[in-house]
């Protein structure tokens, strides 16, 4: 339970399937520039990095079982009680990765709800960029997560960067555009996470009504 | 405390032969087993209710009639009754006229029903499932328990000086469990009107039935039926034996690994820490079950899952054998170890008249209904 109102937890998604991998990798420079931001605001971040893959089979045994393994069930329960998501795909086949889908396919309903989460892509082109706006952005509408603005997408050329002199890169002389977009997206998630009230997950199995009302409700419907 | 099997009625392809029963052998196998129950010393037999291929009792009580007819002891039971698309007129005839025929021996659960395409067969819409469950059950109990009813509800026609016949057994209506596995609203429904609890406890973790029986029996309490460990508590269970447990789970790894619910999905080893499967010897089954009521405190009824996926009827009859021998005799001996002499037995029609006779009326819940808005 988080106690001060300073404190914030994040939980990171990746679906990346090499090691290493550059999905895992965007993912890490991300939740540090959240975590960056958010201190800058006078928060702390506590951070759990999820990898899908390690959870690859239980994720499949759930979609067709209906309940997640124990491993599974803690990773999908850190998702549903984190302040703030950020979700990373490797991009297959012109959208987010089938293991990417599936395990935000198990993920209980309303999870998602007004969650702030920044998506990130990774892709051996830069012509598989726009699958941040045109499949994970759609989905994560769809689930009433709040998507972030800034949506991150890494290639080859990004994680080559710039040579200092370059046209693109920055004043820093850093790779430039990737790292600039990675600093304004954990700013856009810090401030999100940083202004909403710690989240509280609600138990499946409280009972929320009584009889009588379930028998009013039932005769209104 | 009971002891039985619950039967879901599919016909499944035998994963080790390519052989499929055909409808009359799987009827006639679970009534060979509903037998047999009897036969090895199991108090309940209960059916499953279903529409739609692959499974075939779509009429459980033509089928329990006919079990009732060929049996003397065993209580007929269903799992589940669907409270949602069935008319609840039609459910109070049918289990009235079966408690008639099998002289008592019937109690019923009820169950909503999770397949979406079955409801607009019978009328129904799956989104209206819990207010169904809710006017349904409310009706059916009425028509069980007055002679003449005027009702007016949002989902059938209205009822005016209607009387359901025949009138249940001395007066007496079939005790009702209610079946779920993780709405906290059906636990309070059971809850409110002092009937049974089941959990399914088969396909799910552990978790679920623990959570789901906890509020029960805080409802059950919370509405006066008694002290929460007097509340009607039954499980689900799933087991196959052999006296070796490597014998047990070599073969039935070929039925787990293609059985309609999990197959091709977890490792018969997952699944077995996972939710209260159990393979392995008759011992093992003992010392599985003995821990139920770790998690759902002391306990009345005790179903187990044996004949599903494929199993052929001799497989479940050595089952069914090693039941009633082995596994059964001891469990009843264990499980009164240390159960407090306040915890009662499930209700049966002769301890329903009894407490009708004493005075106490055998529905603690009649003046809830009274009060209550109901529609006329």
């Amino acid at each position: 339970m988080t106690t001060s109102t300073g404190r914030r937890r994040l939980a990171v998604v990746t679906a990346g399937v090499r090691q290493p991998s550059t999905s895992r990798l965007l993912a890490d420079q991300l939740a540090a520039a959240v975590r960056d931001e958010l201190a800058g605001l006078g928060g702390q971040l506590e951070t759990t990095v999820i990898e899908v893959r390690d959870h690859a089979h239980e994720v499949v045994d759930n979609t067709l079982t209906g309940f997640p393994a124990p491993a599974l069930k803690q990773a999908l329960d850190a998702v549903a009680a984190a302040d703030g998501l950020v979700a990373v795909s490797p991009v297959f086949n012109a959208a987010y990765s089938g293991l990417f889908k599936a395990f935000f396919d198990v993920l209980p309903e309303g999870a998602l709800y007004d969650k702030p989460v920044l998506v990130g892509a990774t892709g051996g082109t830069a012509r598989h960029s726009l699958t941040l706006e045109h499949a994970l952005r759609p989905m994560f509408a769809y689930l009433r997560a709040v998507v972030l603005p800034t949506a991150v997408f890494a290639g080859p050329e990004d994680w080559a960067g710039e040579k200092v002199g370059d046209q693109d890169a920055d004043s820093s002389g850093q790779a430039g555009a990737l790292r600039g977009r990675i600093s304004r997206a954990g700013r856009e998630l810090a401030a999100e996470m940083h202004r909403r009230e710690p989240v509280r997950v609600a138990d499946p199995f409280a009972l929320t009504t009584d009889f009588e009302q379930l028998r009013m409700n039932s005769k209104r419907g | 405390m009971q002891f039985g099997v619950f039967t879901v009625g599919d016909v499944t392809v035998d994963p080790t032969n390519g052989r499929e029963p055909t409808e009359r052998e799987r009827i006639k196998a679970m009534v060979a087993i509903a037998l047999k129950a009897e036969e090895v010393g199991l108090d309940v037999f209960a059916t499953g209710e279903h529409h739609n291929p692959p499974f075939v009792p779509s009429s459980p009580t033509t089928m329990l009639g006919y079990i009732a007819a060929r049996t003397e002891r065993l209580l007929l039971s269903t799992a589940t009754t669907l409270i949602t698309t069935n008319d609840p007129v039609k459910i109070a005839e049918d289990y009235a006229m079966l408690q008639h025929l099998a002289d008592g021996r019937v109690d019923l659960m009820m169950g909503r029903g999770n397949t979406g395409p079955v409801y607009p067969w019978f009328g129904q819409d799956i989104r209206n499932g819990i207010p169904l469950t809710i006017e349904n059950y409310d009706l059916l109990r009425r028509l069980w328990r007055e002679d003449v009813v005027n009702w007016q509800g949002k989902f059938r026609t209205p009822l005016q000086s209607f009387t359901s016949t025949p009138r249940p057994l001395d007066g007496v209506p079939p005790f009702v469990w209610h079946g779920s596995i993780r709405s906290p609203e059906i636990a309070e429904q059971a809850a409110y009107y002092g009937d049974g609890f089941f959990a399914n406890h088969i396909f799910w973790p552990k978790e679920h039935t623990q959570r789901m029986v906890g509020l029960y029996r805080e409802r059950f309490a919370h509405y006066g039926h008694g002290s929460a460990d007097q509340a009607i508590v039954g499980l689900g269970g799933q087991v196959f034996m052999r006296r070796n447990s490597q014998d047990a789970v070599r073969q039935f790894r070929p039925y787990f690994d293609n059985a309609p619910v999990y197959g091709h999905g977890p490792s018969l080893e997952d699944f077995s820490s996972q939710t209260p499967l159990t393979v392995g010897s008759p011992q093992q089954v003992i010392d599985r079950t003995l821990t139920f009521r770790e998690y759902v405190g002391d306990y009345q009824r005790q179903l187990f899952l044996v004949d599903h996926a494929g199993l052929p009827l001799k497989t479940v009859l050595e089952q069914l054998d090693m039941l009633g021998e082995e596994v059964v005799p001891v469990l009843r001996r264990e499980f009164a170890v240390g159960r407090p002499a306040h915890v009662p037995d499930a209700p049966t029609h002769a301890s329903l008249v009894e407490a009708a006779a004493d005075g106490s009326t055998a529905d603690s819940t009649a003046d809830a209904d009274s009060t209550a808005p109901a529609a006329v």
